[in-house]
C-alpha cells in the first residue's frame, strides 16, 4: 500500500496489509503521525501528538503480528477525544480547567483498545467539556472542517471527526451526550456511532452529562465501527451504569440481509427546521435501502419538538454537579494567591471554564434551585419518559428508525456562536436519542454544495448490531463513504 | 413563663465496613493523611461510584433492628456545596427516597423504665473529609482519608423533651450498633456524632418554637451540656422579648457555650437531584427476610429475657445488656455462678468500679467471667463474707490466681464452724463483763446498738472472718442466755 493510500484506507483493509506483511504498523504509524504533521496546522484536529508512545507501541504490535498473534485492530493507530484519561499523557477535555492535567490512570475505553492492539497517535479537540456542536467553545482554538475550512467540523467530537475524514487515523473515539459523534460524523461525511446507554462503560470519561454521555467509534465504515465497538463494549465493575448484556459479534452479523426490515420515518424529523436539500439526500439513501428490501414505514416521534427544552435542562442540571469538582484545590486551574476558600472557587472557576461552560453551568444550577426544580428538572425528567415512550411505540411498527442526523450541513465557523439557541438546534434529531438511551449512528448518504449529509439511523436498546447491517448493506451499495475531502478537490 | 424543650436528633454512624462506600479504599482510622483516598475518593475527573453491598447491609440490620420500614427502593442523590475537604463539590446521599424510613423502638431510662422513640427516617451517604488547621502555618491542609466513609444518618422526631431522655436514646443507639457490629462505636474517633435541632416553646404550646441545630457533638456528656447551655441562651433570648434566630451553631467543650457556626446567615440550597452515576437500590423480601433472621438477639429483647429468666431488675438489666459484651460476661459468668442477682451486683458494683477506676472497658477486664464467677460461687455457699469477698476480688483484680488459690493464699477462709465462733464469743463475753452488764439492763433498741460492739471484737478475735450472720445469730443466743 503506498503511502497515499494509507490515509483512505480502512482498518479492515489496514489490517489486512498488516498481516499479509505488506505494511507495518510502524510504517503505518509514521505515516499517519506525517500525515498529521502536514495538515494538522490546517485543521487543528489534534491537540496532542503522543509521537514516542505512539512509535514504541507501534513496534510491540509489530512484534505480537510478526508471531502471527493479535487480532483485528492490531497495530491499528487511532486517535483519542481529550476527554478520554489517557495515562500519562494530558487530558485536557480542550478547557484551561484542564490544560495540565496528566491522569493516572486510563478510560476503561482506552484500556480495551490498547489491549486490543490499537496504536494512539494522540488526542484530538473538541468543545469545552463536550459542550457544544461546532468545536468553537476549545480552550485550544477552533478545528476545521477538511471538506471546508472555512466551515466548523461540527461537535462536541469535531476533532476526532475532522480527523478521521482527512485521513489522521482511520479510527477515533467520540463521545456524544446530546450528538456529539453523529452530528460532527455527519459535518464530516464519516461513520460515527453513539452506542446503547450502558453498552460502554463511562469510566474514566470526564463526565459532562452522566445520564446521557456515551462512548463510541468514530470510524470510516461501518465495519471498522463494528470492530472498534466490539472491543469498546461489555459491562465494567467499575461503572454502576454500565450493563450487563451479551455483546454480539457485531462484525459476524454485517453481511446479513436487510429484506423485510422496517424502517420507520419519523414525519417530526422532516419538518421546516431541515434544510429541504438534505432531506433530498436522506430520501434518496432511504430509497437505496428500499432497493436492499427494507420496508418503509411513517412513525411518529410527537414529543420531538420537546427534546431541545428537556435536554438542555437535564444536561445542564447533571454537568453543574459533575464540574463542581473543578474547584481549584486538588487539581486544575487554580488562581494566583486565593484569600479564602470562597475566592479560591471564585477566581479559579471564572478563569479556568470557558463562556458556554459557564452557561450551562449557571443553567444547570437554576434548574435545580429551591423553587424551581419542580418546574424545571422534574417536569424534564417527565417530558423525558415520554420521549422514550414514543421510542417505545415507534419500535412496535419498525426494527430501526432513519432520519437526518443534522438540519443542514457544515456552517461557517463563527456563524452560529452568538446564538446559543441556533447552536442547539443543531442538536435537534439526535438528543432525544441520548434521551432515550438507545443507538444511534451517522453514516454519510451524499452531499449539498459538496459538503457531507449525514443519515441518522436510531436502534432499539442494545440492538446496534442492526444499525451496523443496516449502515453495512448501505455502504456495500454506495460510495458515500468513500469520499474524502482531497478526492473531492482542495478545501476552499 | 415555664417553658418546654422540644428537640429531635440527626446522628452520623460510621459504618464499619472494611472498604469505602464507593470506592475500594480502606476504611480505616488513623492512617496517615490521604494515605486511604483513591482517585474515586478525591473526585479525579471520569471517576465513578461503585455501592458497597456491605454499606447496604449494614443500614437494613439497623432499620431492622429499631423496627423502620425498609425502604424497598431507595435512590442516591447529589446534595451539591462547595467545600474544600468535599472532594466533588457533592456529597453523595439520600434525600428523596432513604433505605430506612419510619421506625419506633423503645429507649431505656437511667432508672430502667422505657420510653418510646419515633425515628423518621435513616439513609445512606458519604463522610467528607477533614480540614487540617494546625499542620502548616497560614495554609489549611486537606486529609482525605475520611471521604467516602460510609455513614447513616439517623433522624428522628422531635420528641425529646429533655437531655436525660436525648443522652438515652443516643446511648441506646450506640448500644444498639455494636450489637449489631455495623459500627465500632468510637465516638472520640467520630464514629458516632450527633446533630441537636432544639428550639423552646411555652408550656402547653403545641406549636414550635424557632430551632437552632447544634452540630456535631461526639459524646454523651457533650450533648448533655450542649443541651443545657443552648436551653440556658435561647431561654434568655425569649424571657427578654428577643427572637431565637435560626442557625447552625457549634458547641465549644472548653468554653461550655454554644456559638453560630456562620457569620452571616445563607440558607444553603443544597439543589440535591438523583445520582445519575448510582442505581437505585432495590431489595427484595428475600434479601430483608434473611438479614432479619440472621440478627443478633438485641438489646431490647436481651433485656425482657434478663429481667425475665435472671429475674433482674429493670435497672440492673438496662446496664448489663447495654453492652453486647457486658452481657455476654454476664451470661458466662451467671452460667457458672448460677447466681444471677450476685453476679449482677458484682459486674455492676466493684467490677464496674474498678474498670472505671483504670478506664478500661469489660472486654479489657482483668478480671474474666470465669473468675468472677469463681468468687461467687464462694459467696453464694459462704465461704466469704462481702468483706472478705472484697479482698479475694482484688486478689482476683491483681492477677494472684482463681477465688480458690486467693483464698486459701491469704487465709481468708470466713469462720462459719459453729464451735469455733462459740469459743470466740464466749471468750469476748468473758473479757468484757461491764458490756455484757450494760446489754442485758438494756432495752431492746438499745441492745441492738450494743451488739455492735461484740461483732466488731469478734471480728477482730476472728481477723475478720467470722461469718457475719451466724455471728449475730450466735452473739444474741449467747448474751440473752
Amino acid at each position: 500500500m503506498a503511502p497515499s493510500e494509507l490515509s483512505a484506507a480502512t482498518a479492515v483493509a489496514l489490517s489486512a496489509a498488516l498481516r499479509a506483511k505488506t505494511l507495518s504498523s510502524y510504517e503505518l504509524t509514521q505515516a499517519c503521525l506525517a500525515t498529521i504533521a502536514k495538515d494538522n496546522p490546517a485543521l487543528n484536529a489534534v491537540i496532542t501528538v503522543s509521537e514516542e508512545q505512539a512509535l514504541a507501541d507501534a513496534a510491540r504490535a509489530d512484534d505480537i503480528l510478526a508471531r502471527g498473534d493479535g487480532g483485528p485492530l492490531t497495530g491499528i493507530p487511532l486517535l483519542h477525544k481529550d476527554i478520554f484519561c489517557t495515562r500519562g499523557v494530558t487530558t485536557t477535555c480542550a478547557s484551561r480547567m484542564l490544560e495540565n492535567f496528566v491522569p493516572p490512570y486510563d478510560a476503561t475505553v482506552v484500556t480495551r483498545l490498547r489491549e486490543a492492539g490499537t496504536v494512539m497517535l494522540g488526542k484530538t479537540n473538541m468543545d469545552e467539556f463536550a459542550m457544544g456542536s461546532s468545536t468553537e467553545t476549545s480552550r485550544f482554538g477552533v478545528t476545521r472542517n477538511p471538506w471546508d475550512t472555512t466551515r466548523v467540523p461540527g461537535g462536541s467530537s469535531g476533532g476526532a471527526a475532522a480527523a478521521v475524514a482527512a485521513g489522521f487515523a482511520p479510527l477515533g473515539t467520540g463521545t456524544d451526550t446530546g450528538g456529539s459523534i453523529r452530528q460532527p460524523a455527519s459535518l464530516c461525511g464519516i461513520t460515527g456511532l453513539k452506542p446503547t446507554y450502558g453498552r460502554v462503560s463511562r469510566l474514566g470519561i470526564v463526565a459532562f452529562a452522566s445520564s446521557l454521555d456515551q462512548a463510541g467509534p468514530m470510524t470510516r465504515t461501518a465495519e471498522d465501527a463494528a470492530l472498534m465497538l466490539q472491543v469498546m463494549s461489555g459491562v465494567d465493575p467499575m461503572d454502576s451504569t454500565s450493563a450487563d448484556i451479551e455483546v454480539p459479534d457485531f462484525r459476524g452479523q454485517l453481511g446479513d440481509s436487510i429484506a423485510g426490515l422496517r424502517i420507520g420515518i419519523p414525519r417530526q424529523y422532516f419538518s421546516a427546521d431541515l434544510d429541504p436539500r438534505v432531506a433530498q439526500s436522506v430520501h434518496a439513501a432511504l430509497q437505496e435501502l428500499q432497493r436492499e428490501g427494507a420496508q418503509l414505514v411513517d412513525i411518529e416521534l410527537p414529543h420531538t419538538d420537546r427534546g431541545i427544552p428537556t435536554y438542555y435542562i437535564i444536561a445542564p442540571a447533571e454537568a453543574s454537579a459533575n464540574l463542581s469538582r473543578y474547584d481549584g484545590v486538588r487539581f486544575g486551574h487554580r488562581c494566583d494567591a486565593p484569600a479564602d476558600p470562597q475566592d479560591l472557587y471564585e477566581r479559579s472557576r471564572t478563569e479556568g471554564f470557558g463562556d458556554e461552560v459557564k452557561r450551562r453551568i449557571l443553567v444547570g444550577t437554576y434548574a435545580l434551585s429551591a423553587g424551581f426544580y419542580d418546574a424545571y428538572f422534574k417536569k424534564a425528567q417527565q417530558v423525558r419518559r415520554l420521549i422514550s415512550q414514543d421510542f417505545s411505540r415507534a419500535f412496535q411498527s419498525c426494527d430501526v428508525i432513519a432520519g437526518p442526523a443534522a438540519p443542514g450541513v457544515a456552517f461557517g465557523l463563527g456563524t452560529k456562536t452568538s446564538d446559543p439557541l441556533a447552536m442547539y438546534l443543531e442538536d435537534i434529531y439526535t438528543l432525544s436519542v441520548n434521551l432515550a438511551g438507545l443507538p444511534g449512528m451517522s453514516i454519510p448518504a451524499g452531499r449539498v454544495d459538496g459538503l457531507p449529509v449525514g443519515l441518522q439511523l436510531i436502534g432499539r436498546a442494545f440492538d446496534e448490531a442492526t444499525l451496523l447491517r443496516v449502515a453495512h448493506r448501505f455502504q456495500m451499495n454506495t460510495e458515500h463513504h468513500l469520499a474524502t475531502p482531497s478526492s473531492a478537490g482542495e478545501p476552499t | 413563663m415555664s417553658w418546654e424543650v422540644v428537640m429531635g436528633l440527626e446522628v452520623h454512624l460510621q459504618l464499619a465496613t472494611d472498604s469505602k462506600i464507593f470506592s475500594g479504599a480502606a476504611n480505616r482510622f488513623g492512617a496517615d493523611p490521604n494515605e486511604q483516598a483513591c482517585a474515586v475518593d478525591l473526585g479525579m475527573p471520569g471517576m465513578l461510584p461503585v455501592l458497597n453491598e456491605r454499606a447496604v447491609r449494614f443500614a437494613v440490620m439497623f432499620g431492622l433492628g429499631v423496627g423502620a420500614r425498609i425502604g424497598k427502593r431507595s435512590v442516591f442523590d447529589r446534595k451539591n456545596y462547595f467545600y474544600p475537604d468535599l472532594p466533588k463539590g457533592y456529597q453523595v446521599s439520600q434525600f428523596f427516597e432513604p433505605i430506612v424510613c419510619e421506625g419506633q423502638f423503645d429507649v431505656p431510662r437511667p432508672d430502667g423504665s422505657l420510653f418510646p422513640s419515633r425515628s423518621t427516617r435513616d439513609h445512606l451517604e458519604e463522610d467528607a473529609g477533614k480540614s487540617v488547621h494546625d499542620a502548616y502555618a497560614g495554609q489549611t491542609g486537606i486529609d482525605l482519608n475520611r471521604a467516602g466513609t460510609p455513614l447513616l444518618e439517623i433522624v428522628t422526631e422531635p420528641d425529646f423533651r429533655t437531655a436525660e431522655q436525648a443522652v438515652a436514646y443516643l446511648k441506646s443507639l450506640h448500644s444498639l450498633a455494636t450489637y449489631l457490629g455495623i459500627s465500632d462505636g468510637n465516638m472520640a474517633e467520630g464514629s458516632m456524632r450527633c446533630d441537636i435541632n432544639i428550639s423552646l416553646r411555652p408550656q402547653g404550646s403545641d406549636e414550635f418554637g424557632t430551632r437552632t441545630e447544634i452540630k456535631n457533638v461526639n459524646s454523651f456528656r457533650f450533648v448533655e451540656r450542649a443541651i443545657a447551655v443552648e436551653t440556658e441562651r435561647q431561654m434568655d433570648i425569649l424571657e427578654s422579648g428577643g427572637q431565637v434566630v435560626q442557625e447552625t451553631r457549634l458547641y465549644d467543650a472548653d468554653r461550655n457555650e454554644t456559638r453560630s457556626m456562620r457569620s452571616k446567615e445563607v440558607a444553603n440550597d443544597y439543589r440535591y437531584f438523583p445520582e445519575p452515576d448510582l442505581l437505585p437500590i432495590v431489595l427484595d423480601d428475600h434479601y430483608i427476610d434473611t438479614l432479619k433472621a440472621e440478627l443478633p438477639e438485641l438489646p431490647g429483647a436481651k433485656r425482657a429475657r434478663f429481667i425475665d429468666s435472671y429475674e433482674l431488675s429493670d435497672y440492673d438489666a438496662s446496664l448489663l445488656v447495654a453492652s453486647r459484651d457486658s452481657a455476654d460476661f454476664f451470661e458466662a459468668a451467671t452460667g457458672i455462678s448460677k447466681s444471677p442477682k450476685l453476679t449482677a451486683n458484682w459486674m455492676l458494683g466493684d467490677l464496674a468500679a474498678a474498670l472505671n477506676r483504670e478506664s478500661l472497658t469489660i472486654s479489657e477486664s482483668p478480671v474474666s467471667a470465669a473468675a468472677l464467677a469463681g468468687l461467687i460461687v464462694r459467696i453464694a455457699d459462704d465461704t466469704l463474707s462481702s468483706k472478705l469477698a472484697k479482698q479475694v476480688f482484688e486478689g482476683l483484680w491483681l492477677g494472684e490466681g482463681s477465688a480458690d488459690e486467693i483464698i486459701e493464699a491469704r487465709g481468708l477462709k470466713q469462720v462459719t464452724d459453729t464451735g469455733a465462733l462459740e469459743q470466740m464469743v464466749a471468750s469476748v463475753i468473758t473479757d468484757n463483763p461491764d458490756q455484757v452488764a450494760q446489754y442485758r439492763a438494756a432495752d431492746e433498741g438499745k441492745q441492738k446498738k450494743l451488739l455492735g460492739f461484740f461483732v466488731g471484737q469478734v471480728m477482730k478475735a476472728s481477723k475478720g472472718q467470722a461469718n457475719p450472720q451466724r455471728l449475730n445469730a450466735l452473739l444474741k443466743d449467747m448474751l440473752d442466755g
